[in-house]
């Protein structure tokens, strides 16, 4: 059974078709890659699946109950994270802080204000057991305003990835950072979402990047799922070869 | 194990008990050094104290400006001068649960509107709900007393120590600065706590990031609601306190610009912190009273100070403390 399907799932805005009755699956502990130029309707998707905005129409369902129109509260305490393309961090607080607030949140512990938050200890040791993980922990007293583009689109991941997800969104997650950077961020991202059997879908523009970690490639095109499949029939698709790799691959 | 210190390994509760108890020891001390007059004053500042700090959970660590918060501390005191009026009560600890109580369903009336909503939005909000009870106490004139207001005579304290007899302005200075001295450390202690759970944690989280918090399973409204009620709750058990205090309530306590005091001594002490907002609430009270007592354009000099404090220390003085010892140890370990 697919861990998470979407069916005939639409949003317009205004005129644009962002997501056109789309049909979208992935299984458990897949690791897919979301593939399309700007503007094709990749992180449109995203947002309707992990709650960000409504669609106008369609359905998903995530691990055969339908949550489209569930909170995002409703949708993270079922399983779904997210990252953000332009990294989303709580900049005033610490590294620490920001992994924190996950675990506090996941356990339910937010509701409690008269209990110390410093207290928890199991709490402090499990987000810095998580930044260990992803070689922030030199950085967890820092503040994560005041950290590396790299180390905040890793600390970005950590965030989501600490809401113990059964499927990871990762939206971009080596933009703005050097060439040099990237492989080194999606090796760490790619042994931790693969050792814990965690279905991602990586948003990403960079094709040694997707070629590298992804096991299934979609490929969007206004609104629309154009292609989908390993690696190798992705490159023979003609469409795909033309709109991916320029007119002269066609 | 870990080499990085965990957070519980870092804040020690000693470090607390290092400047609570000499703050506390003073306090306690300060009516036999001061002279009554003094110590009034300072009752008053503890009094707005405590509406300042449940001011700064919205703004300090929720992210949220309110220009209404006049309207809880009306309903603390309206509730007392109506508990007298109408229930002849003369009990300090009813006047308090009664003023709880009142701005319990007030705040969450108000605050289930305004939380929908940030920023200037919510300001003004804030300032528009805040305004419809200051005309309601301003025109039902049989009710409320219209702009005589209402009289509350020094009540009964701990359902033994009654000002009827002695002197009130001693009764003031001695027995009711201790009582609101005792209900100004328990609020401190209990908003300490709050704004240090986990709970807190979430707060500030909405305060930085709102998107974030709501993809960390943060339930954005119900937290800002919590958050509204708990500080409308102080700032009414602050005009619970204050009213006996000042023997008489009026209109004036509803209307904009008292917000706009609670704003000032937020931003006097510094609003990003703990302390900031007790040291705003009783400096502002002293400044104003100086000012009042030097020129009768004093909110032209208040205004300055405002001015001033803006453009040169908006930290407030208790983060511009801060940064100056902060400055000044680095200085000493070089």
């Amino acid at each position: 059974m697919n861990l998470l399907e979407t069916a005939k799932l639409t949003k317009y805005f205004g005129d644009t078709h962002a997501v056109d009755n789309v049909d979208f699956t992935i299984a458990e502990g897949e690791v897919l890659a979301l593939i399309g130029s700007n503007g094709a309707g990749k992180t449109s998707l995203v947002n309707l699946i992990s709650g960000l905005i409504q669609p106008d129409s369609g359905q998903i369902f995530f691990q055969g109950a339908d949550v489209t129109h569930q909170s995002v509260h409703g949708r993270i305490r079922a399983g779904i994270a997210r990252s953000f393309q332009i990294v989303n961090l709580f900049d005033e607080l610490t590294v620490l802080d920001n992994v924190a607030l996950s675990i506090f949140s996941r356990e339910g512990l937010t509701r409690y204000f008269w209990s110390l938050a410093d207290h928890q200890h199991a709490v402090w040791q499990e987000a810095l057991d998580i930044l260990r993980q992803f070689g922030l922990e030199s950085k967890s007293q820092a503040l994560a305003g005041g950290i590396s583009q790299g180390e905040r689109k890793l600390l970005d991941v950590a965030v989501a990835y600490a809401l113990k997800p059964r499927l990871l969104f990762l939206d971009e997650p080596t933009s703005g950072v050097s060439t040099r950077e990237k492989a080194p961020i999606m090796d760490v991202i790619s042994s931790i979402v693969r050792s814990q059997k965690i279905a991602a879908v990586i948003i990403e523009h960079d094709m040694d990047i997707i070629f590298r970690y992804s096991d299934r490639i979609v490929v969007m095109n206004q609104g629309l799922i154009l292609a989908s499949g390993i690696l190798e029939e992705i490159k023979k698709d003609p469409l795909v070869r033309e709109m991916v790799f320029g007119p002269s691959h066609a | 194990m870990s080499s990085v210190p965990l957070p519980f390994e870092r804040r020690s509760p000693l470090k607390i008990v290092v400047w609570a108890v000499p703050i506390g020891a003073l306090l306690i001390l300060l009516p036999r050094i001061i002279t009554p007059y003094q110590t009034i004053l300072l009752t008053y500042g503890l009094a707005m104290a405590i509406a300042v700090l449940g001011f700064n959970l919205l703004l300090g660590y929720t992210g949220l400006l309110s220009f209404g918060h006049s309207a809880y501390f009306g309903v603390g005191a309206y509730t007392v001068a109506f508990m007298v009026k109408y229930l002849h009560v003369n009990s300090m600890e009813l006047f308090v649960l009664g003023a709880i109580a009142a701005s319990v369903l007030v705040t969450f009336l108000f605050g289930f509107v305004c939380v929908r909503y940030t920023k200037i939005f919510f300001s003004i909000l804030t300032l528009a709900l805040s305004q419809v009870l200051w005309s309601l106490a301003f025109k039902f004139f049989n009710v409320t007393g219209g702009t005589d207001g209402l009289r509350v005579p020094t009540p009964k304290l701990l359902g033994i120590v009654s000002g009827e007899k002695e002197d009130k302005i001693l009764f003031l200075a001695h027995d009711y600065y201790y009582y609101v001295l005792a209900v100004f450390a328990i609020c401190v202690a209990v908003m300490w706590l709050i704004v240090h759970s986990p709970f807190g944690k979430a707060l500030q989280a909405i305060r930085d990031n709102e998107v974030r918090a709501r993809f960390v399973g943060i339930q954005i409204r119900r937290y800002r609601l919590v958050a509204f009620l708990v500080s409308g709750v102080f700032t009414g058990i602050a005009g619970a306190l204050w009213v006996p205090l000042n023997g008489l309530t009026t209109p004036d306590i509803l209307y904009w610009p008292f917000s706009g005091e609670i704003v000032f001594m937020a931003v006097l002490g510094g609003f990003r912190n703990f302390t900031g907002p007790i040291v705003g609430a009783v400096v502002f009270n002293y400044l104003k009273t100086s000012a009042v007592g030097f020129t009768v354009y004093w909110q032209g000099l208040l205004g300055i100070v405002l001015v001033f404090l803006v453009m040169v220390l908006p930290t407030g003085i208790v983060g511009s403390l801060r940064l100056l010892w902060a400055h000044a140890r680095r200085r000493l370990s070089q």
